[in-house]
């Protein structure tokens, strides 16, 4: 019972007939993955226009120039959106707790909470920008800030914290109702249920559609430079609209990808062992 | 034989501009129409209450100036509008001429094609009674300003080139001025006309700190046509003969009158 398990002779013939399998799954998977790449490869560049696609969108001198330039508005985008996702993850998390509270005394705050979503989603998020942005310091209204920076993150907080919230309460929703009645049988009260059984979970379970929101965020923070801010895509455009070049535009979607990506293979990667133990992501 | 003799004549007539600037062989992009764009919306004083069809303002007086001396009268003249950026960028145009203040500039001159200049016009900035650049006489005393222009004008160009400074980049210019009457920016620079209505008529307690220095460049204004638009020298033609027999001249008196009256701001 103390020694360690050594597979027997049959396991050893499966263990290697599966590693054979493997390897050949491999071979015809690179072959065609070359293949098709390859193809597509050639149908762009044999194309026509490819020449002037190349100057006009690939210029890699123009793109070194730009580059300072593009990648300190990035740095806004990033910076935004940092700030911005910690105040909508509490915003957001608030709002969800008050639709499912069923307190007959919270009843108003539902009900606020409920408005609140459905006027915040049916707002297009520009328009929300321009509203706040240029609509408040016309109030005129002492000790509110004029910044337009503040107010354009104002208006993405407010807007996705609506979006949000109504992701992190379908995760709670979701939750089988026999969690709440083993946290009830244990003596939990609703608050302590939530706290320690529910929210745990549900958190969880909605970090992909998170991390979708996420990423929305990263590129609709942009959306503030319509008050005037210089962000990426601004810088881009600022570039490009001198010199008819649109390599800036190239360099600045290749910046958000490099953020992106590595951020959506992370989170993955650190959610696999839950995902096999929840869902059926552990699928054979 | 002859009939290919005379299709040779033909061509080598299109060459010699006076020939083919006849408004039957004029290659405008509806026959027997004119199609002349301007901005959205288009602002005093180069079109009275936005609405070019009347002949009103500056830019709309010589659009219809213009296009008499090509052919067209009144009723063969349709608008369009297009936003300031837009008409600029290479592609397909969806106008014959395009005129909304655009400055003639070399990197332009890439992508479309510009007639002689109609209007010479420095650039001037805005602000308002008490802000941090309303007594200002110096281009250093603008550095530490906030200061704002629209994406892709020549205005922009000028705050980074001869103010220096980070700009407060705006769509265009009605984001900007709401910006200005928010304060959230200390100055706009816009051409010295529409610096005159919008000192006047949009900011509350506007006025202008003066204009910049002439660069050279940049001032002139410009009828945009499509890069190598077949309309590009008839449209020349008629902006130099409304140039030479006075009537650019009358026009511009009777719409840009005040035309003094802003210091030139020293380095």
């Amino acid at each position: 019972m103390n020694d360690k398990w050594l597979p027997s002779p049959r396991e050893l013939i499966r263990q290697e007939r599966r590693k054979k399998l493997a390897q050949r799954k491999f071979l015809i998977a690179s072959l065609s993955t070359f293949i098709v790449l390859a193809g597509l490869i050639t149908l762009v560049v044999t194309s026509p226009g490819w020449d002037i696609v190349k100057k006009t969108f690939f210029d890699l001198d123009y793109g070194r120039e730009v580059f300072p330039t593009v990648i300190k508005g990035i740095f806004l985008n990033i910076k935004l959106t940092i700030i911005g996702s910690i105040c909508i993850g509490a915003i957001a998390l608030l709002l969800a707790i008050l639709r499912t509270t069923r307190s007959a005394a919270l009843t108003p705050f539902r009900l606020l909470a409920t408005a609140y979503v459905d006027i915040f989603r049916g707002i297009p998020l520009l328009l929300v920008i321009f509203l706040i942005g240029f609509g408040v310091p016309a109030l005129g209204l002492k000790g509110l800030t004029s910044n337009v920076t503040i107010l354009g993150t104002a208006a993405v907080v407010i807007t996705y914290s609506a979006y949000v919230a109504e992701v992190i309460r379908s995760g709670i929703l979701s939750i089988h109702p026999s969690q709440r009645a083993a946290a009830r049988s244990l003596g939990l009260t609703h608050a302590q249920s939530m706290r320690h059984i529910v929210l745990p979970q549900a958190l969880r379970r909605v970090v992909p559609p998170l991390l979708n929101d996420f990423v929305a965020l990263l590129k609709d923070t942009g959306l503030v430079s319509i008050l005037g801010v210089i962000d990426a895509i601004r810088a881009a455009q600022i570039n490009a609209s001198r010199t008819f070049n649109y390599t800036p535009y190239v360099v600045a979607a290749l910046l958000f990808l490099c953020i992106t990506i590595p951020l959506t293979r992370y989170t993955d990667r650190a959610l696999r062992n839950t995902y096999a133990r929840q869902n059926s992501e552990g699928a054979i | 034989m002859a009939f290919a003799l005379s299709s040779c004549s033909q061509s080598t007539k299109d060459e010699t501009a006076s020939a083919s600037c006849a408004k039957a062989d004029l290659q405008t992009l509806n026959a027997g129409t004119l199609t002349i764009a301007t901005g959205q919306p288009a602002y005093y004083p180069w079109v009275i209450d936005d609405k070019p069809e009347s002949g009103e303002g500056f830019e709309a007086a010589v659009a219809y100036a213009v296009a008499e001396k090509l052919g067209f009268t009144k009723d063969e003249v349709t608008w369009v509008r297009t936003t300031f950026d837009g008409a600029i960028a290479p592609g397909d145009k969806t106008f014959d001429f395009n005129l909304q203040q655009f400055s003639i500039t070399d990197e332009r001159k890439n992508a479309v094609d510009f007639s002689t200049p109609y209007y010479t016009a420095p650039q001037a900035i805005v602000s308002f009674k008490g802000s941090k650049v309303a007594k200002a006489t110096t281009l250093t005393e603008l550095k530490s300003a906030k200061l704002g222009a629209a994406v892709g004008t020549t205005s922009l160009d000028a705050i980074s080139n001869q103010i220096g400074g980070t700009p407060q980049v705006f769509n265009d210019n009605a984001a900007a001025v709401s910006a200005l009457k928010n304060k959230q920016i200390d100055g706009l620079v816009v051409d010295l006309p529409t610096a005159f209505y919008l000192s006047a008529v949009e900011v509350p307690n506007g006025l202008i700190v003066g204009q910049l220095p002439s660069t050279g460049s940049g001032d002139q204004f410009g009828l945009l046509l499509a890069k190598g638009s077949p309309l590009t020298a008839c449209v020349s033609q008629a902006v130099d003969a409304i140039t030479a027999d006075g009537s650019l001249d009358a026009i511009t008196t009777k719409w840009l009158s005040t035309d003094a009256g802003a210091p030139i701001l020293k380095p």
